[in-house]
């Protein structure tokens, strides 16, 4: 069963996020932010 | 443009999401700021798995023009892979579904450029350029398009 998250589940390793991606056929939204974490 | 459920849904659907800190994460920030010649935050990428860069979102935008901008990347990504049936699906969407954002006109464009390249018939192109004259007159992709007439 698919999980509904409420929020965005950031990564912060675009390497990794782009094997990820790879096997899960999907793409990587890389954020630049300022924005307070 | 995070908070929307909207958002958040379609992020969590078709992205893994990767954030670099300009502060908490200084180091990392300035290597891939250089790799992608990313010069303003918020700068927002769509990244293919090999790495290159589909699309760009430079600054704030609003829900709907963000979710346009994020489906005109994918649109945009699987154009670049030759996949024009599915560009020009996400290309059709943007503009049904996010008809009034600066996205529409754009994807509206190489949605009539994705079914060209697929099917080889220059109708595709006059027929983009007849909605062109009814819908965004007065943008760019509507001058671009009226080459096409």
């Amino acid at each position: 069963m698919a999980v509904e998250h409420k929020d965005i589940v950031w990564t912060h390793n675009l390497e990794r996020a782009l094997d990820e991606a790879k096997s899960r056929q999907r793409h990587v939204l890389l954020d630049f932010s300022a924005a307070p974490m | 443009m995070y908070t929307d459920p909207r958002v958040v849904r379609f992020i969590n659907d078709h992205f893994v999401p990767v954030r670099v800190h300009v502060g908490d994460q200084a180091d990392e920030f300035k290597r891939l700021s250089a790799k992608y010649s990313a010069q303003w935050t918020p700068t927002i990428l769509v990244i293919d798995s090999t790495g290159e860069e589909r699309h760009r979102v430079e600054g704030f935008l609003p829900a709907n023009d963000f979710l346009a901008q994020l489906e005109l990347g994918l649109g945009r990504s699987a154009f670049a892979r030759s996949d024009f049936t599915e560009a020009e699906r996400w290309f059709r969407e943007v503009v049904a579904q996010y008809t009034d954002t600066d996205a529409a006109p754009e994807a509206l464009y190489w949605a009539g450029v994705a079914r060209y390249k697929a099917t080889g018939d220059a109708a595709a192109l006059r027929e983009t350029a007849q909605q062109f004259r009814q819908r965004y007159q007065g943008t760019s992709w509507a001058k671009k398009a009226s080459v096409w007439n």
